[in-house]
């Protein structure tokens, strides 16, 4: 059986810089695995080239047999590429509700004519929405803070809130761009524990990138290694934090 | 469940506000105390508000800030009055004609802001502001210099002034217009169709559509992650906001007998005054737009008596609204003892004692 995340030989430069060279992955239906490597190694890159917000001079990404390679974000995220991102990206004028079902926005539609009018699709499709959400908002324990603004959110719950909204679209892939960044170790953990929780509540799929390697090896089965855009090591996580090479690229940084 | 009546609260409030406002000035003028110059605003001030509404839609829902507003109004207020005008000796019925005359205006001014939606909206901020003055001061200059009429021969369309053969009649006459749009315009319709288009906006608001737009004003990166089709949303944003403006035209042009497009009536200034009544009755803020309109629009009408204070005093009210809308300390005051906080504390406090227990309150 295929993998569900295919990528060969991804390349993508910004003038002289090559950001990503030649970078291959295949990830199984289910896996937690990680990507980490020092500053500026071009893993945000690398979520930025499988959403389509890059387009790569060279490479294929397959998403089980579909070639989503050149799509749009927007068609991407439907084919079933979810993300967040390293630097907080809500709808911060909105609630945390909101944010949530602008997620859902695909999956229950009416015609913007049926929510002029009112009409009973529009309160019935709602409804609907409001129980997804409120559902997705109570994994994360954010139910009870639905109404608020989401820009007034403590930072962690905002990370939370992000993965939230990526899981409102029901994607088959979820993209974690260092959740845990700015967390304390306490958040830190029960972040963990969500991610492990997600995974097997909604049977996905999640590449995440990472800094912190306590979370790393607690809970990422497999790893890829980037350093200066290349592939400095890949497999199974044990393995790749004994790997000297691996050992010296953090510890040159 | 709690939310959707505290926003639907939110929203009858506004018709509320609307609807007081009306009867109140119906009573006054029954009472005889509305002065025929004071009856003249009221048509007028209802299509600013109207407007206004329509322009907050972009730049408070969808965030984009548009400068040709008053293009849109130009547009629905010449389609309307040229079908107005040729109608009127027909022995055509009047109500129907001023119905058909709202949907033909409304219908070209949405047709335009699509059209000028397509290049427009790819740009961004300031760009986007100046191609939209742009478009606005095209369309009036245009309409100020064309001439249409028909006559024997059949229809005409130039740029220079033309003679006619035997029988006919020109309906756009350059400068001077079109003369003679029947006055359909009263304050009743002009009520109406401002509750029409708050609720229109309201609702959309309230809608996946709305947040859809939404979406894109907060971070439009995020927006396009979860599968929102920008482009889309934004031309409905744009279209319909154009489309309400264009309403608002065709209550101005069937508000006067001479239709002309001048600057005083069309120009970018226009825009500009309406985007400052969406501004100061706070950006995004729909019931805002219409107090803030009734407020600049009526005032400086009053206090014509004091000529050379006036524009001193209009500005500092300006400033005293700008204070009181944008001020964190009022947002506070306005949260805790507003006319929402008030009816929602009343609600609370009606619910029985005995209902707590159980968790939910009734109604
Ligand atoms: N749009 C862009 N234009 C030019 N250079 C870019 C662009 N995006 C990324 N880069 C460059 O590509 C390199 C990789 O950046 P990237 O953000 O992918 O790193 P990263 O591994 O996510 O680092 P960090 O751990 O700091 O988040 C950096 O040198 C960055 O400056
Ligand atoms: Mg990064």
């Amino acid at each position: 059986m295929a993998a569900l995340l295919s990528v060969n030989h991804l390349s993508i430069s910004f003038g002289g810089l090559r950001a990503v060279d030649d970078f291959n992955v295949e990830i199984e239906k289910g896996a937690l695995y990680g990507l980490i490597g020092p500053n500026g190694a071009g893993k945000t890159t690398v979520f930025n080239l499988l959403t389509g917000v890059y387009k790569p001079d060279e490479g294929r990404i397959f998403l089980g047999d579909r070639n989503i390679t050149g799509l749009s974000t927007v068609e991407i995220n439907q084919a079933g590429i979810a993300r967040t991102f390293q630097n907080i990206r809500l709808f911060k004028d909105m609630s945390v509700l909101d944010n949530v079902k602008v997620g859902l926005h695909n999956r229950y539609p009416y015609s913007t004519l049926a929510g002029i009018l009112k009409l009973p699709v529009y309160f019935k499709t709602e409804k609907e929405m409001d129980e997804k959400a409120l559902e997705l908002l109570k994994v994360f324990e954010l139910d009870g803070e639905s109404e608020t603004l989401s820009k007034n959110l403590p930072y962690g719950k905002q990370r939370k809130l992000e993965i939230a909204r990526a899981l409102a679209t029901d994607p088959k892939l979820l993209l974690l761009d260092e959740p845990a960044a700015g967390m304390n170790p306490n958040e830190t953990g029960e972040l963990m524990d969500t991610i492990r929780f997600v995974r097997d509540h909604f049977d996905m799929t999640i590449l995440l990138i990472e800094h912190d390697m306590k979370l790393v090896a607690g809970i990422c089965e497999a790893l890829t290694v980037l350093n200066f855009g290349s592939v400095l090591c890949q497999g199974q996580t044990s393995e790749v934090l004994k790997n000297p090479e691996v050992i010296k690229a953090y510890l040159g940084d | 469940m709690m939310k959707m009546t505290k926003q639907t609260r939110r929203d009858l409030i506004t018709y509320g506000i609307v609807i007081v406002f009306y009867i109140v000035m119906q009573l006054l003028d029954l009472a005889g105390i509305l002065s025929f110059h004071v009856k003249g605003l009221l048509v007028p001030l209802c299509y600013y508000a109207i407007a206004a509404v329509a322009l907050n839609l972009v730049v408070g829902i969808l965030g984009d800030l548009s400068l040709g507003h008053a293009g849109f109004m130009c547009i629905g207020a010449f389609s309307s009055s040229l079908f107005s005008v040729t109608l009127k000796d027909s022995g055509f019925p009047a109500g129907l004609r001023f119905f058909l005359a709202l949907l033909i205006g409304t219908f070209f001014a949405a047709l335009f802001g699509f059209l000028i939606g397509i290049p427009v909206l790819r740009l961004n901020g300031d760009y986007l502001a100046i191609v939209t003055l742009a478009f606005g001061e095209i369309i009036k200059n245009i309409l100020a210099a064309v001439y249409f009429g028909y006559d024997e021969e059949g229809l005409h369309i130039a740029f220079k002034s033309f003679p006619l053969q035997g029988e006919g009649k020109m309906l756009i006459n350059g400068a001077m217009g079109i003369q003679g749009t029947p006055t359909d315009s009263t304050f009743t319709i002009a009520v109406v169709i401002l509750l029409l288009a708050l609720f229109i906006v309201q609702n959309i608001v309230r809608s996946r559509t709305g947040r859809a737009i939404m979406s894109i004003r907060d971070n439009r990166i995020a927006a396009e992650a979860v599968g929102i089709q920008i482009t889309k949303y934004k031309m409905t944003a744009f279209t319909i906001s154009a489309a309400i403006a264009g309403t608002a035209g065709v209550l101005f042009s069937h508000n006067t007998t001479t239709l002309t497009a001048t600057s005083t009536y069309f120009g970018y200034n226009v825009s500009i005054l309406i985007l400052v009544y969406v501004v100061l009755g706070g950006i995004g803020n729909i019931r805002g737009s219409v107090i803030a309109t009734a407020i600049l629009y009526i005032l400086p009408e009053m206090l014509r008596g004091l000529s050379n204070y006036r524009m001193l005093i209009y500005a500092i009210v300006l400033i005293i609204i700008m204070l009181i809308n944008w001020a964190p300390a009022a947002i506070t005051f306005r949260e805790k003892y507003g006319i929402s906080a008030y009816l929602a504390r009343r609600k609370e406090n009606r619910t029985p004692v005995s209902d707590m227990g159980s968790g939910k309150g009734g109604s």
